[in-house]
């Protein structure tokens, strides 16, 4: 067996809060991994590109002062690798406190373009991939009745546009696995957070959207740390998008089938 | 890389330390046979795990925790094996508990020559740290009534031990945290009585000095303890109640054979006969604040210097030794947070000065100690012996302000090492690997690494406690 990372918690009266987040290299979850190292977390970075993450770790690292970053090179679509992969993170962190699931993708489609294998790719990731870690971390928040969950979902997931129905799809089966963790695990006190973000400067802007302004990952990041602390359910990023899906989700169908985007 | 198994999810369980201060998710099994031990030591290879073992659950930091790992508890390992009445020794699996030890035996007249202050550990738990009782310096510690145990490795074998036989295994286990191999079985001297009650003699004391004294000059007695007002300073700091004890001569005890049965022994259920015990934690814990144990701790020594002074009776061994089961589930009474308790051993010379500074830095911070207890102690050739020719104080601290709580602990770690002082794992949370090498020793922590490397090469046993206190030898 490998090296393995071994954080120790030194204070056991003390402790610092362990944070995992999945798909972490870059976006979103590269944001959130360097406020929640400033905040006193200690991490367990997970994502397909080793260089990336390390580098984060070794950015983290030396902001904190001290190693609490540790990265775990992962392909969330290799399913059989998340039980042992799992259960080596909580052995080197020895408990959980909060588990994000952020790992994305969104390829480009063509107005006529069906191509499974490229939508299962986007099933597994977006979807598959978030049952897979989330499942476990449930069971665990379930035994120790404490923990904190959130998944990036995406204001995708609340209607079924043209664009791009794997990514819509997937996102909206997201939301709603979310929805039904956060039912099965509030009477443990666990805490399930789903975060939808409007249009965040990351890979997965698409290159062409309707002309409203765009997050930084930096922004969102921060707003999604205040939902955590104030363990809101569905957040919106920035908060103005609820009012719009609010008219998007109500838009019935004889219009909405005709919008372009 | 990654490992061949898996855990399965369902047997993460909560598990946490007996103050409920500390808590962590393990992978819960529960052998109930000998045989089942060496699987579970496979498992945890195959699984790229590691084996935390527990018993009761009754240490007060985190020794039989495995935050991530496996945890194996004994409770189900409890058949009393072998007892002889004519000679007082008993064989048991190290599941068997306290209680069931003196329930055991008690109507044949035997009782066990070392006692925790509470019945409710097993004696695999015992062993693994080593206990004492109120009388450490009369009778050494339970390892040393230990005739022989046999204890499965995790390099697969299985090794009886003795005074003599694999001396540095019998000296390693015994002490060694669960950290070495596991009992399967163990053979324990007992002692003999001609009563089910003890001759006690309760006096107050007015300050530490004098308290240190006391528990010296009866040192000789069959029991010396001291409770220690914690929350009182100036002149008066370190004052407190002693207890001595003795066991009656044959024909002492008119009626011993009344006196040893289980019923005159058990506690009451009761206080003063109406209040039902298990709902005092919920009243006690009204009073488990700065200015609540203040006044219990004044009121109580103002009783024993009056009323309660010089008083000599007869209680029963029961009521005597398991001070901590008068009141069923205390360790609740301390709130959300739980309790730790800080035991440091100090030798004759700088116990004063040192135990003086403890008390008053923690009062000093607002951090006081609720509850203490002296003993006095001698030394002995245990692994991870935690005794010196000296005294021990043993407080107990509620948990809170947590930042401030943890730097409190890290000073008094500082002030016991600067006294030559030792500590004492079955108790510690608050250790640190600097700490922990000072305390022990090059030499000890040589010997340890040694036994564990061929005991354990795999390095298959690590508790929490073994991860923060050796994460970095």
């Amino acid at each position: 067996m490998s090296k393995m990372p071994n954080p120790r918690i030194e204070k056991p009266l003390n402790p610092r809060p362990t944070a995992v987040v999945v798909g972490a290299s870059s976006g979103i979850g590269a944001a959130l991994a360097r406020l929640l190292g400033q905040k006193g977390y200690r991490l367990a970075l997970l994502s397909r590109r080793k260089d990336r993450l390390d580098q984060l770790c070794a950015e983290i690292n030396q902001a904190a002062g001290e190693r609490i970053a540790y990265a775990y090179p992962h392909d969330v679509t290799e399913f059989d690798q998340v039980p042992p992969l799992f259960q080596r993170i909580l052995h080197d962190f020895q408990t959980i406190d909060l588990f994000i699931y952020n790992s994305g993708v969104m390829f480009s489609l063509g107005p006529a373009e069906y191509d499974f294998q490229k939508d299962l790719e986007t099933y597994k990731v977006n979807l598959l991939g978030g049952v897979a870690w989330l499942n476990q971390a449930a069971a665990l928040f379930h035994s120790q009745s404490r923990g904190q969950i959130v998944g990036i979902g995406s204001i995708a997931g609340d209607r079924g546009r043209i664009g791009n129905p794997p990514y819509h799809a997937a996102k909206a089966g997201f939301s709603t696995y979310l929805e039904s963790l956060r039912n099965r695990l509030a009477p443990d006190g666990v805490h399930v957070l789903t975060v939808k973000p409007g249009y965040v400067q990351t890979d997965l802007l698409p290159a062409e959207h309707p002309p409203l302004p765009v997050a930084t990952p930096e922004k969102t990041a921060e707003a999604i740390y205040r939902a955590i602390r104030r363990r809101k359910q569905v957040l919106y990023t920035p908060g103005w998008w609820r009012l719009i899906m609010l008219i998007v989700i109500h838009a019935p169908s004889f219009i909405f089938r005709r919008m372009k985007f | 890389m990654a490992a061949k198994s898996t855990l399965p999810l369902q047997r993460l369980v909560r598990l946490e330390n007996f103050g409920h201060s500390i808590d962590r998710p393990a992978y819960l099994y529960r052998p109930t046979h000998a045989s089942q031990i060496n699987d579970l030591f496979t498992l945890a290879e195959k699984t790229g795990s590691q084996i935390a073992l527990r018993g009761a659950g009754r240490s007060y930091g985190d020794a039989a925790l495995a935050g991530g790992g496996i945890v194996l508890d004994f409770q189900r390992m409890n058949r009393i094996l072998d007892w002889n009445p004519e000679t007082g020794i008993i064989t048991v699996e190290p599941g068997v508990t306290i209680e069931q030890l003196w329930r055991y035996i008690i109507e044949d007249g035997w009782w066990s020559p070392v006692m925790p202050g509470t019945m409710f550990p097993t004696i695999g738990g015992c062993l693994g740290a080593n206990i004492h009782g109120k009388n450490n310096w009369r009778q050494g510690t339970l390892g040393e009534h230990v005739i022989s145990f046999t204890a499965l490795l995790p390099n697969g074998e299985e090794k009886v031990c003795t005074p003599t036989r694999n001396k540095d295994l019998f000296y390693g286990i015994i002490s060694g945290m669960g950290l070495l191999g596991v009992f399967t079985s163990i053979t324990l001297q007992m002692k003999k009585i001609y009563s089910g009650d003890l001759e006690v003699d309760a006096w107050a004391e007015p300050n530490l000095e004098r308290m240190l004294r006391a528990t010296d000059e009866h040192k000789e007695e069959d029991y010396i303890v001291g409770w220690v007002d914690t929350t009182v300073g100036g002149r008066a700091l370190g004052r407190g109640q002693m207890h001595s004890a003795r066991y009656l001569h044959e024909g002492e005890d008119p009626q011993p054979v009344r006196t040893m049965r289980p019923m005159h022994q058990d506690l009451p259920d009761t206080i003063m006969g109406l209040v039902p015990k298990s709902m005092v934690w919920r009243f006690l814990k009204l009073g488990i604040n700065n200015p609540g144990a203040w006044a219990g701790n004044t009121a109580k020594y103002l009783m024993n210097q009056t009323i309660g002074n010089h008083k000599r009776y007869r209680q029963s061994l029961v009521a005597f030794t398991f001070l901590l089961d008068y009141v069923p589930n205390w360790e609740y009474s301390y709130g959300r947070q739980g309790l730790i308790q800080y035991q440091s051993f100090l030798p004759f010379e700088t116990a004063h000065d040192t135990y003086q500074e403890i008390l008053q830095r923690s009062q000093k911070r607002g951090l006081p100690s609720y509850l203490g207890v002296m003993k006095r102690h001698r030394p002995d050739q245990f692994l991870f012996s935690h005794a010196v020719d000296g005294f021990s104080l043993a407080l107990d601290f509620k948990v809170r302000r947590r930042e401030h709580f943890v730097q409190l602990m890290d000073d008094l770690n500082q002030i016991v090492l600067a006294g030559n002082g030792r500590f004492y794992f079955a108790k510690d949370s608050t250790l640190t690997p600097d700490v922990v090498q000072q305390y022990l020793g090059d030499g000890t922590v040589r010997k340890f690494k040694r036994l564990k490397a061929s005991a354990d090469p795999a390095h298959i046993l690590q508790s929490d406690l073994y991860r923060r206190c050796f994460g970095g030898l």
